[in-house]
């Protein structure tokens, strides 16, 4: 399992991450982030790759 | 084969030799990889250090550094602190500036850029500042007390950046002089770059366009600046922010097309003066140069944050498969055609575009209010090449798939 922790006080709903990992993250009507916490382990590649565009660098993960 | 013949050298600890690094893992390689770095820090995330880091006191290397994932914790040396001197194709050696000596199977060169200096004479005065690295951003913060007056040469993102975080510091004033009409004219256009300049003027920003300096006044430290057009601005901060030069010295004389940047092709492989492509030389991120079909063929560099990312990737995929003996040839073919993406975050306007808004002759507000949140469409002829907003995430976000097919050449 993979835990997926974004930190609200630096994301700046830009949104980079939904388009590669769009089964986590996602914007809202109100272009806010919205994301699940947890993520089977065949994700980690496009969590990654979510965690790399984030231009607030606010998306932490942790193998458990 | 020994070690060193099978190493994997990645010179600039930088954002885009950390993804090529990371990505080589991904498709597969388990080799060595050495990182060569002129910086004593592993890689860190630049924008930070015109915002959040040069106004947070006591922040520093640990708030911006990138992670290290597991899969580089083994088989990686860091050589930091060292900058490379001098490279041999032949060879196929990089040699450092303490005459270390770095061979290498392929190489990857990730340098990017340091900022232009001060166009006029500094005659040695304190109190003058660039922005590029952790180091830079600390002195500069240092130096930003509350009652500073602060000049900035330029008026690009990295400018208006400084200016907006200066006076947010409570500098006694801030003053932009720019060589250009409107302040990032050339990177967003008249309206917006309009519009930024009457965002930070009601911040209390001045404006000097059309201007330059002329000379400097203090002693031991800068206390006065005088424009061209002859006025004189009290000063105790200059930062000279008047763009970049690809950091290229230490390939000279190595065959490299490197005259502005790096020169590559799609699959980032380096192409030499005489244009033959090396196979086992990449360039990566801000220093390389490239063609995108997305826009037309002309080779450009672009310093857009996603792109050392995107350029890491594809050199990580086309390395892995050149080490394993694998034909090239085919993923070199696909195209490589990234969607060019950046922001930049000034007081409470948060601006985030795709494309390459600078190509556009013509820009146009489709959506939304100037003076608020709006969406700014960005024209080549009638060619949609950019596209930028203040705010409106979701409506920018959306003109990603407009871009996703390649255009026919111009
Ligand atoms: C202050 C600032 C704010 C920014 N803000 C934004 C933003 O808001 N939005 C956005 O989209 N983009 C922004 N950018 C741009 C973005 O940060 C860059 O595009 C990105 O950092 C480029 O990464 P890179 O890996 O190509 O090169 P760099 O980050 O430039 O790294 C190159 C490294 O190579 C090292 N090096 C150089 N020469 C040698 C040598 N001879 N031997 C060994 N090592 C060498 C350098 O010391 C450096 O550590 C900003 C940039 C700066 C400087
Ligand atoms: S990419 Fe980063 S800043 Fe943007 S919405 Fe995702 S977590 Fe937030």
């Amino acid at each position: 399992m993979i835990t997926i922790d974004v930190d609200m006080n630096k994301c700046q709903h830009y949104g980079q991450c939904v388009f590669e990992a769009p089964e986590v993250f996602q914007l809202n009507a109100d272009d806010k982030l919205e994301y699940q916490a947890e993520a089977p382990d065949e994700m980690l590649g496009d969590l990654e790759a979510a965690a790399d565009v984030c231009p607030m660098q606010a998306i932490t993960l942790t193998r458990e | 084969m020994d070690a060193d013949a099978r190493l994997v050298l990645i010179v600039g600890a930088s954002m885009a030799g950390l993804r090529t690094a990371e990505n080589l893992r991904r498709a597969g390689y388990a080799g060595p990889i050495t990182f060569l770095g002129a910086e004593p820090h592993a890689p860190y995330n630049r924008p930070p250090l015109s915002k959040e880091l040069l106004q947070t006191e006591g922040q520093g290397h640990d708030d911006v550094a990138f992670p290290i994932r597991s899969a580089l914790e083994e088989n990686v040396e860091w050589v930091l602190g060292r900058a490379a001197q001098s490279l041999d194709v032949e060879r196929q050696v990089v040699v450092d500036e303490t005459g270390a000596e770095h061979p290498y199977r392929a190489l990857v060169i990730a340098t990017g850029l340091r900022p232009k200096p001060l166009p006029i004479d500094d005659h040695g005065l304190a109190g003058i500042h660039v922005l590029r690295t952790l180091d830079d951003a600390v002195a500069l913060r240092e130096a930003l007390r509350p009652g500073a007056n602060v000049v900035i040469l330029g008026s690009g993102f990295i400018g208006c950046e400084i200016a907006a975080t200066a006076a947010k510091a409570g500098a006694a004033s801030v003053s932009v002089v720019s060589q250009s009409r409107i302040p990032l004219e050339r990177a967003l256009g008249p309206l917006l770059g309009a519009e930024v300049r009457r965002r930070h003027e009601a911040q209390g920003v001045r404006f000097f366009c059309e201007n330059g300096l002329f000379g400097l006044v203090g002693d031991p430290g800068v206390e006065r600046v005088i424009l061209t057009s002859g006025v004189m601005l009290e000063c105790d901060v200059l930062v000279v922010a008047i763009g970049s030069d690809a950091n290229t010295e230490w390939l000279e004389g190595s065959g490299l097309d490197a005259s502005d940047g790096v020169l590559v092709n799609g699959g980032m492989q380096a192409v030499r003066a005489d244009g033959q492509v090396l196979e086992n030389v990449y360039a990566v991120g801000d220093v390389a140069r490239y063609p995108n079909p997305l826009f037309d063929e002309v080779a450009r560099r672009v310093e857009h944050w996603n792109l050392p990312t995107e350029t890491g990737k594809r050199a990580g995929q086309v390395l892995a498969a050149h080490i394993r003996g694998d034909d090239c040839a085919t993923i070199v073919a696909a195209p490589f055609a990234p969607l060019p993406s950046f922001w930049s975050d000034q007081y409470d306007m948060h601006l985030l575009a795709f494309g390459l808004t600078y190509l556009a002759d013509r820009s146009e507000v489709v959506a939304g209010d100037l003076t608020d949140e709006c969406v700014v469409e960005y024209f080549r002829g009638d060619e949609l090449v950019g596209v930028c907003g203040i705010g409106m995430r979701g409506a920018v976000q959306s003109y990603r798939s407009r871009f996703a097919a390649p255009v026919a050449a111009h």
